[in-house]
């Protein structure tokens, strides 16, 4: 269920070099909607910074979204910009706790359109249970942005018992993907001006915290390694574990899961799946006698409800990543150079 | 799924295989005229599933790859100079012209759109009246309806804004010319089958007959091509060379009339050049006297001398089939996607670029 939250009355409807200048103007976006749709205690300081009391160790991450278009179906800047980061300190085996938000405005955005956004973070926020504790807001001129960027920057507590890492990935173990591939980037892809078409594809833009914490509850040092697959796909992510730990990956073209829409689109724009960018997925390795278990468990998650077991680590052929295809033929996948470009025919 | 996953099914692929060995005795050479059907036979490992005898030519058919260098030049001088928004098909982008590509002329501020049809090119035109916008509208007989059909349209819209940048090849003579080059060694030919879905089969007649070689037209799927082979290869041992339909779910024997209609309106065939290799007689379109105010080249004063291609890049002899990409000295050192000599290392149905991504080669 989406938030119902209606815009308050202002007395502009697009935001203007001024309301970055820090003054007069900047104060009256501030109040009109930040502080208040956002609020927290921290916030409500309104310092320049935030002390914050963490215990233990902690990850820290930031990430900049700059999509085209800011709303796809599915979700829009503002979800993206609270669940990646939130899921890269999943990734790094922690429970997200706070984040920083800072906007870069191109002049001319319409109030709605930012309001629209700020809703989005506030109801990621509360799904992923963070809360934003700083933030900044700049404007820039008109023609020296994309209407809107986002950064955010994250802290969190690392799970007791995580340890995760490319170092402990070991021969034979299991690579689990926690769903279907390549739904956010083709769902992007079906706005764009100049290649839009209709599809019912929805980004799969989500939190995968709580159910990365189950995974670590339950078996804690046996998930070896968790990667989030966005930009570049699977096929990147892949190809870093298997330079990293200069050990070889096999994987099944068959074994992958894919909605048939999603497919269809991959084929008709010449795109290999295997590269396009996902918002909820991850990637587990983990120790081969667990790996049909963690399946089962993240069937049982909202998240993971169509996990699978998509290869495995081997000694052989170091650094290489090598996929069986559907029809029983081999081939190296490699790292994507540039974006991947709709074809001719 | 429908109409893809049949085509990829295991138990069907492996029958094939079976019967393809078990009816080769010999060696034999098969180009595969179109780009899309290199990449499938690597992408998909086919490659590496047929037996030895079988030597796999690549074939002439990457449109990105065959576009004369001049005429990506022209497409940038168009957008950096002229200021008109410049919209192409994405894989062009990537390609190198004699200076730079439309890639890096995009980043360094030219207004270059990535469309997936020419007809989004009409309506950007429409929505910018005060801008003159240029399709860059290459490739085989395949994408030269939808170009047609945004000049027909453009015209009756009243249009006056919009123009095409074009070079189109025809595969016909492209075999032909592949047959008639001393060096070449192809048996038989999986024809293109998104190309005959417009032309029909009736162009390849003549060809078999003259040359007395086999040509399957073939689509694009694992099992489709490993039937074009099976059929080529059941034909070459049994010492036979006729046309035959591989791609019959799509491809009819007389293509499709409306699209070729819509074709003619517009284009009419001409000599024309292939890039790496030479130009060869009446093996494109160029735009009707009808339609010349749409014609990009007659439009602007666009004289770019003739840059020279990069003596180190052997894309004429990869698209001939004289050579295999990993037999190029440059392949995966010199010459990488990231910085290609030649258009076949980035173009999605480069032969270059297939090694590049798909095949364990790079090494060796």
């Amino acid at each position: 269920m989406r938030l119902q939250c209606p815009m308050p009355k202002l007395d502009f409807d697009i935001i203007t070099l001024g309301h970055g200048s820090g003054g007069v103007l900047t104060n009256k976006l501030l109040d009109a909607g930040v502080f208040d749709i956002l609020q927290n205690d921290f916030l409500d300081q309104r310092h320049d910074g935030v002390v914050l009391n963490v215990d233990g160790p902690f990850a820290f991450t930031t990430d900049s979204f700059v999509v085209s278009p800011i709303k796809f179906p599915g979700g829009d800047i503002g979800d993206l910009a609270v669940n990646g980061t939130v899921n890269d300190l999943a990734m790094c085996g922690a429970i997200p706790l706070y984040l920083s938000l800072s906007f870069i405005i191109e002049e001319g955005l319409p109030m709605e359109e930012f309001w629209e956004i700020l809703v989005s973070i506030k109801y990621a926020c509360d799904k992923a249970g963070v809360q934003v504790v700083t933030g900044d807001t700049k404007v820039v001129e008109k023609g020296s942005g994309d209407k809107i960027f986002i950064n955010t920057t994250g802290i969190g507590r690392l799970h007791t018992d995580a340890q995760i890492g490319t170092a402990f990935i070991q021969e034979g173990d299991c690579i689990i993907l926690s769903g279907q591939i390549a739904a956010h980037g083709i769902a992007v892809m079906s706005q764009r001006d100049g290649i839009s078409f209709e599809t019912s594809v929805v980004s799969d833009t989500k939190n995968l915290n709580f159910c990365v914490e189950k995974l670590l509850d339950k078996y804690g040092k046996q998930i070896h390694l968790l990667k989030d697959p966005t930009r570049g796909g699977v096929a990147t992510v892949l190809n870093e574990v298997a330079r990293d730990t200069a050990l070889g990956i096999e994987v099944e073209q068959a074994k992958f899961p894919i909605d048939s829409e999603v497919r269809g689109a991959c084929e008709l724009l010449g795109l290999d799946p295997l590269y396009v960018a996902n918002e909820g997925l991850f990637l587990a390795f983990v120790a081969a006698d667990i790996a049909d278990e963690v399946v089962d468990l993240l069937h049982q998650t909202g998240e993971g409800k169509e996990a699978a077991i998509v290869g495995v680590v081997t000694a052989e052929h170091p650094r290489k990543v090598l996929l069986k295809s559907a029809i029983g033929g081999t081939r190296v996948v490699n790292m994507l150079t540039g974006e991947q470009l709709p074809r001719i025919c | 799924m429908k109409f893809i996953s049949e085509y990829r099914d295991p138990e069907l692929a492996r029958a094939y295989l079976d019967e393809i060995r078990r009816s080769v005795t010999r060696e034999w050479s098969i180009m595969e005229v179109c780009g899309g059907q290199t990449h499938s036979l690597v992408k998909h490992g086919i490659i590496n599933l047929l037996p030895e005898e079988i030597n796999m030519i690549h074939g002439p058919g990457c449109p990105v790859c065959v576009t004369p260098l001049n005429l990506i030049d022209k497409a940038i001088y168009l957008a950096e100079e002229k200021g008109v928004i410049l919209c192409s098909f994405g894989d062009m982008l990537r390609v190198p012209g004699s200076k730079k590509s439309l890639l890096e002329a995009k980043a360094e501020g030219a207004d270059i759109r990535i469309l997936y049809s020419p007809l989004e090119a009409v309506n950007i035109a429409e929505q910018n009246p005060d801008k003159e916008v240029v399709f860059f509208a290459v490739g085989f007989e395949t994408t030269a309806p939808a170009n047609a059909l945004s000049v027909v349209h453009a015209k009756r819209r009243g249009i006056e804004n919009y123009s095409i940048l074009s070079s189109h090849v025809l595969v016909p003579p492209a075999i032909e010319a592949v047959m008639e080059d001393d060096e070449s060694k192809v048996d038989g030919f999986l024809a293109a089958g998104h190309v005959c879905t417009i032309m029909g089969t009736l162009e390849y007649y003549p060809l078999v007959e003259r040359f007395n070689v086999p040509i399957v037209v073939t689509g694009f799927e694992p099992v489709d091509i490993l039937q074009g082979i099976l059929m080529v290869i059941k034909q070459l041992e049994s010492g036979k060379a006729e046309v035959e339909n591989q791609y019959s779910r799509i491809v009819s024997e007389e293509g499709n009339p409306a699209a070729q209609d819509t074709i003619f309106e517009v284009f009419e065939v001409t000599d024309r050049l292939w890039r790496g290799m030479e130009v060869i007689p009446m093996s494109g379109y160029k735009i009707k006297e009808k339609y010349r105010n749409y014609d990009a080249t007659i439009k602007f004063d666009v004289n770019i001398e003739e840059a020279e291609e990069n003596q180190e890049c052997i894309a004429g002899e990869i698209m001939k089939g004289i050579k295999k990409p990993f037999e190029c000295p440059n392949f995966g050192a010199k010459c990488k996607p990231e910085n290609p000599l030649g258009a076949p290392m980035v173009s999605s149905e480069g032969a270059c670029a297939a090694y590049y991504h798909f095949s364990d080669l790079i090494a060796q």
